[in-house]
Order: structure tokens, then C-alpha cells, then sequence
């Protein structure tokens, strides 16, 4: 049993770390603002969350899962509103007055 | 296992490294505000695959007060960002 | 292998941000990379495994100093003041070569520590169960360095009264900090909305496993300035005029009651700033208490900056 948990916490946490290396590729190496907003939402959103999936059999007790739940729960909030305000600026950015 | 989580943990972080090129290249403020973030959530990643890889608890209450400091820091760079033509 | 691999990453890569932030063209560009550099500080304290320090440095290096640096930008662009003449190249070769020997010298007394380092940690150690408190480095601040403590406490009441007296004429007592923000409206407001209450709570169990791991005031007060601020970003919260008598006491509290403990103990135990015996957690606490919530309002208000004239509003 632990084996396999082990198991799903090593796919899980490279899974996430492809997303992170995806979005990060995308961050460098997209033509335009618009796209790499769009690469890096994905890097914030999976990368974490899969990360996060994959530690929860290690956390060892309901209140570090809890917690680890919490912080993926708080990169979400954050990169849902964070995100329309980067491309809101970088609309301004595009159209100066 | 705390050897792969400590290697998974390494590779997060030299990715989010390479993304720290953005800031540098810009061209604009909103890709700078980006790379902030990435790195941001990447220091995250970092501090929950460390908690886990040396079994320590207390990271995982680093992760939660970079978490909130980052969302912060993310919008304070955006209110303050040079090109916000709204702000005025 | 993974871990000396991770030391040189992080090294490179702080060497690298800190001289992007040097080279750095515009104001802005260098806060960005000043709070990724504070970020990547952090993530070297938890290598050097002083977690209490990577905390800090993610709460106040990397947030809250950024933020400070950024309102100070945006201050400097709104009203542009009349710049110095840049330094001739005989000034910028003296001051490269100033900064160089103060690295060297730093890099020589850091190289001719003698080895093994002296250290007080296994008395502290050995001493602790006498503070009632868990975590070492609570007990050196709170109790065998209680006097520090104290200082940088009325330190940061200090800086509060510095900022204030920068305050244009005309500006006095009003509203700190400029007057151009306005009501947010969309994914700010949201988010100034629903993030203060979760940081709060997070911010009390910050303060609350103080005492025995990781964290403590200063952390749990910069979370919660965070949250002030980013609702006053919002412009969902309006900051009192700093001529508020509640203001000032709030700022204040937290050094007065410790200071007020310590000449208590000078009284009762015949010892400045000694808690009598069996009462040692419960004064603490208090001071922990106390000096959150008054670290918090400073913290905020020194971001915050002084009022601007009133006729601006």
C-alpha cells in the first residue's frame, strides 16, 4: 500500500514539475504578452495543484493536508486575479495614451 | 523517497530560475509582473516538496505566509506598475 | 548531491538577481527584482535550516519592503524632483572600489571565524525549559535578549514618527499615504476582499506556534499589514488621519506595555525586564500580543508613506 502511495506522490510531483517546466518554456520563449500570460497560468494552476496532490498521502495527519490544501487553494485565488490584472496592464501597455 | 523529493524540489527551482530571465528582457511591466509571480509560486512548490523531503512541518507555515505575500506583492507590482494608465 | 547542486543554484541565482537590481534601468524593474532576490533569500535560510529567518525574509524582505520600494518609486515618478548630477567617473571608480573592500572585508571576517564557531546555542538549549517556551529562538528574543527585543520594538515606533515628520506642509494630520487611490472595482476588489480574512486567521497561527516552532510577532504582523494594505490598495479601507489619538496608541502600545512589564520586573524581581516566576508565559504572550497588533499598524503605515497635501484630494 505505501508502495503504491509512494508511487502516485512520484507521478504527481512530476507531472507538476513538467507544468512548471512548460509554463516556464512558455514564459521565455512565446511571442507576445497575451501567451505567456497564458503559459504561466498553467505552471501556477496544475504544476502546484499536481504537486500538492502528489504530497498529500506524505503529509502524515489531516492538518498538514489541510494546510497544503489551503496554499493550492491560495495560488489559485491568487493566479485567478492576478491574472486578468497582468492583462489588463499589459493592455494599457500595448495603447499608450 | 526524501532523495527524489529533494531532486523534484531542485528541479522546480532551477526552472522557475530560468524564468527569472523575463524580468530582465521585459519588454513591458506586465511580463516582469509575471516572472515575480512564477518564481513566487515555484518558492512555494520548493517549501511544500522540502517539507515533505526533511520532514519539516514548519515549512509547510512558510508556504503559507509566502503564499499570501506573494498574491500580495503580485498585485501591490501591478497597482504600482509604470504603464497603469488607470491609476491616474 | 541534489543539496549541493540546490546551494550553488540558489547562490548563482542570488548573485545574479542582486546584480540585475544594480544594473537595472528603471526603479521598477529593480523592485521586481529585489522581491525575487528577498524570495530566493528565503529559500537559502531554510538551506542554512533557520526556518524563523526564511519566514521573515518571505514576510517583510520579500512583501512588505518590496511594496515599500514600490509606493516609494511611485511617489518619486508622481513628482519628479530635481535629480543630482550623475557621479563623474573618478566618483563611480571610488565608490566601486568602497563597496569592493567592504565585501572583502566582510568575505575575511567571515573566512577567519575560528573553527568550531563559539556559540551559545547549547546553553540556550540547556536553559530553555526556564522560559516556558518551545522554540529557542523565541526564547532568546523574549526572554535572554528581552532587551533587544524592546529596542527594535520602539525602533519601529520610531521609524513611524520619522516617516510622519516628511510630511509636505499643509499635509499634517490628514490621511497617510497619496490620495490618488481609488475604489477598485473587479478582480482587486475580490481579492482585497476575500484574502484578509484567511490572512488573519493564518497570521494567529503564525503568532500562536511562536512559542514553540517557527514564527512569531514579527512574521504574524506582516501578514497582517499585507492584509491592511491590500484592502487600502483597494481602496476598500480608509487608513485613520494620523492625528487619530487611537492611531497613535495603537502604534505604541505594544513597546509601552513591554517597556511597563520590564520596569515591573525591575520592581518585583529586582531585574529590568525579569517576569516573576510561574508568570513567565502568561507576560509573553501579552507582549506578543501587544507588540502584533501595534507591528502590524507601523508596518502598514510605514508603506503607507506620509499625508500629501490636502488640496491633492
Amino acid at each position: 500500500m505505501s508502495l503504491l502511495l509512494d508511487g502516485f506522490t512520484l507521478v504527481a510531483v512530476f507531472a507538476g514539475i513538467l507544468f512548471f517546466v512548460a509554463g516556464t518554456a512558455g514564459l521565455l520563449r512565446f511571442p507576445d504578452t497575451s501567451s505567456r500570460l497564458h503559459a504561466l497560468t498553467k505552471a501556477d494552476h496544475l504544476g502546484l495543484g499536481l504537486i500538492v496532490l502528489g504530497l498529500l498521502p506524505q503529509a502524515g495527519g489531516v492538518l498538514p493536508a489541510l494546510k497544503l490544501l489551503v496554499i493550492w487553494a491560495l495560488a489559485l485565488l491568487a493566479g485567478a486575479t492576478v491574472g486578468p490584472l497582468i492583462a489588463r496592464l499589459a493592455r494599457e501597455e500595448d495603447a499608450p495614451p | 523517497m526524501a532523495e527524489l523529493l529533494q531532486l523534484a524540489a531542485l528541479l522546480v527551482l532551477l526552472t522557475v530560475a530560468a524564468g527569472l530571465l523575463r524580468i530582465l528582457r521585459g519588454p513591458g511591466a506586465a511580463d516582469r509582473v509575471m516572472a515575480a509571480q512564477l518564481l513566487g509560486t515555484g518558492g512555494i512548490a520548493v517549501l511544500v516538496l522540502l517539507a515533505a523531503a526533511t520532514a519539516t512541518p514548519a515549512l509547510l507555515d512558510a508556504a503559507l505566509t509566502l503564499a499570501l505575500l506573494a498574491a500580495f506583492a503580485a498585485v501591490a507590482l501591478v497597482v504600482a506598475a509604470p504603464g497603469r494608465a488607470s491609476r491616474r | 548531491m541534489t543539496g549541493l547542486l540546490a546551494d550553488l543554484a540558489i547562490g548563482a541565482a542570488i548573485l545574479a538577481l542582486a546584480a540585475g537590481m544594480v544594473a537595472a534601468r528603471s526603479a521598477f524593474t529593480a523592485t521586481a527584482f529585489f522581491i525575487a532576490y528577498g524570495l530566493l533569500l528565503g529559500l537559502a535560510w531554510v538551506r542554512l535550516g533557520a526556518v524563523d529567518i526564511a519566514l521573515t525574509e518571505a514576510a517583510i524582505g520579500a512583501g512588505l519592503s518590496g511594496v515599500l520600494l514600490l509606493t516609494a518609486a511611485a511617489r518619486l515618478a508622481a513628482r519628479p524632483v530635481a535629480t543630482e548630477r550623475a557621479p563623474g567617473p573618478l566618483l563611480t571608480a571610488l565608490i566601486a572600489l568602497c563597496c569592493a573592500a567592504v565585501a572583502v572585508a566582510i568575505g575575511a571576517a567571515i573566512l577567519s571565524l575560528p573553527e568550531p564557531t563559539p556559540s551559545l546555542a547549547a546553553e540556550v538549549a540547556a536553559n530553555l525549559p526556564a522560559t516556558a517556551l518551545g522554540n529557542p529562538v523565541a526564547g532568546v528574543l523574549m526572554s535572554y535578549r528581552a532587551l533587544d527585543t524592546l529596542l527594535e520594538s520602539a525602533v519601529v515606533v520610531l521609524a513611524v514618527v520619522g516617516v510622519w515628520s516628511l510630511t509636505p506642509p499643509g499635509g499634517w494630520g490628514g490621511f497617510p499615504g497619496p490620495f490618488h487611490l481609488r475604489v477598485e472595482s473587479g478582480p482587486l476588489a475580490l481579492l482585497a476582499r476575500l484574502l484578509p480574512p484567511i490572512g488573519i486567521v493564518i497570521a494567529l497561527h503564525i503568532l500562536w506556534v511562536g512559542k514553540d516552532a517557527p514564527g512569531g510577532k514579527f512574521q504574524a504582523a506582516a501578514i497582517l499589514a499585507a492584509m491592511w494594505l491590500l484592502a487600502w490598495m483597494a481602496g476598500l479601507a480608509t487608513p485613520p488621519r494620523i492625528a487619530s489619538r487611537r492611531l497613535r496608541f495603537a502604534v505604541s502600545a505594544g513597546a509601552g506595555l513591554f517597556l511597563a512589564i520590564g520596569v515591573a520586573g525591575a520592581l518585583a524581581e529586582g531585574a529590568f525586564l525579569a517576569y516573576p516566576a510561574g508568570w513567565t508565559k502568561a507576560l509573553v504572550l501579552a507582549v506578543e500580543f501587544a507588540l502584533t497588533a501595534s507591528i502590524a499598524v507601523a508596518l502598514a503605515l510605514l508603506v503607507m508613506g506620509p499625508p500629501e497635501e490636502e488640496d491633492r484630494a
